[in-house]
């Protein structure tokens, strides 16, 4: 158990950790997550007391860390991968660990079996890769068979197999009642890991709740919609057919509508009496990813811009079209996390709206298209006319329909 | 133990012999013991003795103690020794060799701050203090072990080359010597404590070893830093090696200079624990 009450720390007048209040409590994972330059390390560094808190105070088992009688026999972690003396064999680094907190030798050779290092053993660690120092840093925070557990990105470079040895080696550290807190970048491997989480951002306390009640509460599940790219009329005409009937409508980027507010069904009906054509209608369930940005959009240090290349660029022969720049998600929108749509580019089907002909990527890219299809099928509701025409404006036309068209007809005509 | 070989793949929950039940709170079956300083000194002496850096700053002072002495024992003959003792060529060997204490002293703790590794020790001994002082315990020992059997080695070696030519006693040089070198080494660590850089640390260190023996020079020009610049010559560190090897026989034993290093290090390591439990890592 670890409580953390009022937690401040002050670097000169700069503020990274400011009345952190939590706990961690035993007998199951939980998370830490925030934007870089947030406090987690900070934060984890106070509990491990090598940082003296401004204010408040964080105790592990109701001691302060700096007081607990044999420390790594009750806490073990792991905050960098290269907290090592590089020179040293790995098992002379945990036999000098096991030695200071008075741990037999032979639960050295343990720990060691137990990250996989064994063959290792004998070799200095400036040779390891970062996967290696990963594996033995989570080697010393085994190494006191201790009731906390922390660890500081543990996943960092390890290959897919490591993330889940690590992934299976939490929950079953956790299983064991012990406990476990973990921070990571990686929402996905959060999602499957954690049962908890504590979020902050620029040093505060932003969610601290299990990760089902974070991801329903900081995160609107939304449709996404797709009017004929042919008719921006029909577009304009659903929107406000939407707006009208109480929903929300943000545009997105590449043409389509995010729809908040309204069940799917409704939509398809509103579209219906709008007499509106729609190519998509889509469910979107939001991940842990799409949640956690959601909430640290306001929270993030550390924001990338778009690499203008001002100044570098050739000017661009006259009449000549400027490549198309790829939306990213998030960026260009302040205040709005976009997720990238289905497919690279938005396009819901492989339309050949101006791609080159059939090329390699033609034909597979049909079989590809039809996973959309299925939410695009009910979600029709005018018996219009097949999307042959849709192609039909387009220059690459000629060449598709061999492909294409054949293919996107079908499940047209099984409406 | 017997678990290592079907841990290979890593896919299970790792090492099922030390776990017990679930339940709401765990507890190891390891027995826990309650640390003392005996731990961090067993854990010193494993750390400095696993890296190269010890080999050789220690293999380097043997070979210059000892091959200086023995090359300037053999180039001196016997009326060399009539009113100095035996271990005089040795004292060579130790104006140069005392840097290499000096690098091992810093590099003992400074290494730790340069890798990172201090916060892993530091977590697993949050009394901090009571991993300063098995380092300054473990490196004096060393330290002094290592001086001493150079010093006495030449030593021997020149009695037995010069056997009868002088009546000094020279077993007490041998001790004081040791004893200088080492306590510059611990006055080095506790530097490189407070300093937490290694090359800041030796740059220091031999800036106040060094400095003094030239500095002087340039002070006797004026009148009024006369008697610094004589104090400076009088107390720097290869002069006070000089007087305990009774090279300067008239002025003392180099009892005083040995009793000034043992204040300035006293002063640096009661600096460094105060900074120590102070300090972020």
């Amino acid at each position: 158990m670890i409580e953390a009450v009022g937690l401040t720390k002050r670097y000169g007048d700069k503020t990274a950790v400011y009345n952190l209040s939590f706990q961690v409590r035993p007998g199951s994972v939980t998370g830490f997550l925030g934007p870089n330059g947030s406090g987690k390390s900070t934060t984890m560094r106070m509990i491990l007391g090598l940082d003296n808190p401004s204010a408040g105070q964080v105790t592990i088992g109701g001691y302060p860390y700096r007081r607990l009688p044999n420390a790594p026999r009750q806490v073990g972690a792991l905050l960098d991968a290269k907290a090592v003396h590089g020179g040293r064999h790995a098992r002379n680094h945990l036999l000098c660990l096991a030695q200071l907190s008075g741990i037999p030798a032979r639960r050295v050779d343990e720990v060691l079996g137990v990250v996989g290092l064994q063959d290792v053993a004998k070799k200095r660690s400036k040779g390891f890769s970062l996967g290696m120092g990963q594996r033995l840093g989570i080697a010393a925070a085994l190494l006191g068979d201790p009731q906390v557990l922390l660890f500081d990105e543990p996943v960092n470079g390890l290959d897919p197999e490591g993330i889940l040895w690590v992934r299976n080696l939490m929950k079953s550290l956790a299983a064991e009642g012990r406990t476990v807190f973990v921070s990571s970048h990686l929402m996905s491997e959060m999602a499957v890991t954690a049962d908890h989480l504590i979020v902050i951002g620029r040093g505060q306390l932003l969610a601290d709740m299990s990760v089902r009640d974070f991801i329903s509460h900081n995160s609107a599940d939304f449709a996404r919609v797709r009017t004929p790219g042919t008719d921006p009329a029909q577009r304009e005409k659903l929107t406000a057919a939407l707006t009208e009937a109480g929903g929300q409508v943000l545009p997105e980027q590449d043409g389509g509508l995010r729809v908040t507010g309204l069940p799917l069904p409704r939509i398809s009906d509103l579209a219906h009496e709008a007499d509106v054509r729609l190519w998509e209608l889509s469910p979107h369930q939001a991940s842990l990813e799409e949640a956690y940005m959601r909430m640290t959009q306001g929270a993030v240090d550390y924001r990338s811009t778009t690499d203008q290349r001002a100044g570098l660029q050739q000017q661009l022969p006259p009449g000549a079209v400027p490549p198309p720049q790829m939306p990213v998600p998030g960026q260009g929108q302040p205040g709005w996390y976009a997720p990238p749509s289905p497919q690279h580019g938005g396009q819901p089907f492989a339309m050949p709206q101006g791609q080159p002909p059939a090329g390699p990527y033609g034909a597979p890219g049909v079989p590809g298209a039809g996973v959309p299809n299925p939410y695009a099928q009910p979600a029709q509701p005018a018996p219009a006319q097949p999307a042959q025409p849709a192609p039909a404006p387009s220059p690459a036309a000629s060449a598709q329909p061999s492909s294409a068209a054949p293919d996107l007809t079908k499940p047209e005509d099984a409406r | 133990m017997s678990t290592p070989q079907p841990q290979t793949h890593q896919q299970a929950a790792p090492a099922p012999n030390w776990q017990s039940a679930p339940g709401t709170s765990y507890t190891s079956p390891i027995p826990i013991t309650r640390t003392h300083l005996g731990h961090a000194l067993t854990s010193e002496w494993t750390k400095i003795k696993s890296v190269r850096s010890t080999m050789w700053t220690l293999g380097v002072f043997l070979l210059l103690v000892v091959g200086i002495g023995l090359l300037v024992a053999a180039n001196t003959d016997s009326n060399d020794y009539a009113d100095v003792p035996y271990t005089i060529p040795a004292f060579f060997g130790l104006i140069l060799g005392q840097i290499c204490l000096i690098t091992l002293g810093v590099l003992v703790v400074s290494s730790e701050y340069g890798t990172g590794m201090i916060r892993t020790t530091f977590t697993a001994s949050p009394q901090r203090h009571r991993v300063l002082t098995a380092k300054l315990l473990i490196f004096f020992v060393v330290a002094f072990v290592v001086s001493a059997f150079a010093i006495g080695f030449v030593g021997l070696i020149t009695s037995g080359m010069h056997g009868g030519a002088s009546d000094n006693k020279w077993g007490g040089t041998v001790l004081m010597g040791a004893l200088y070198v080492s306590l510059l080494g611990v006055l080095a660590l506790a530097v490189g404590s407070m300093l937490r850089h290694s090359a800041g640390a030796i740059t220091a260190m031999l800036g106040l070893v060094l400095v003094p023996a030239i500095l002087p020079a340039f002070l006797m020009m004026s009148e009024s830093l006369r008697t610094l610049g004589e104090k400076m010559t009088e107390y720097n560190a290869p002069n006070a090696l000089a007087k305990i090897f009774e090279l300067d026989s008239e002025n003392g034993g180099g009892g005083s200079q040995l009793v000034l290093l043992v204040g300035v290090t006293a002063a640096a390591i009661a600096g460094a624990y105060a900074l120590l439990e102070r300090r972020d890592v």
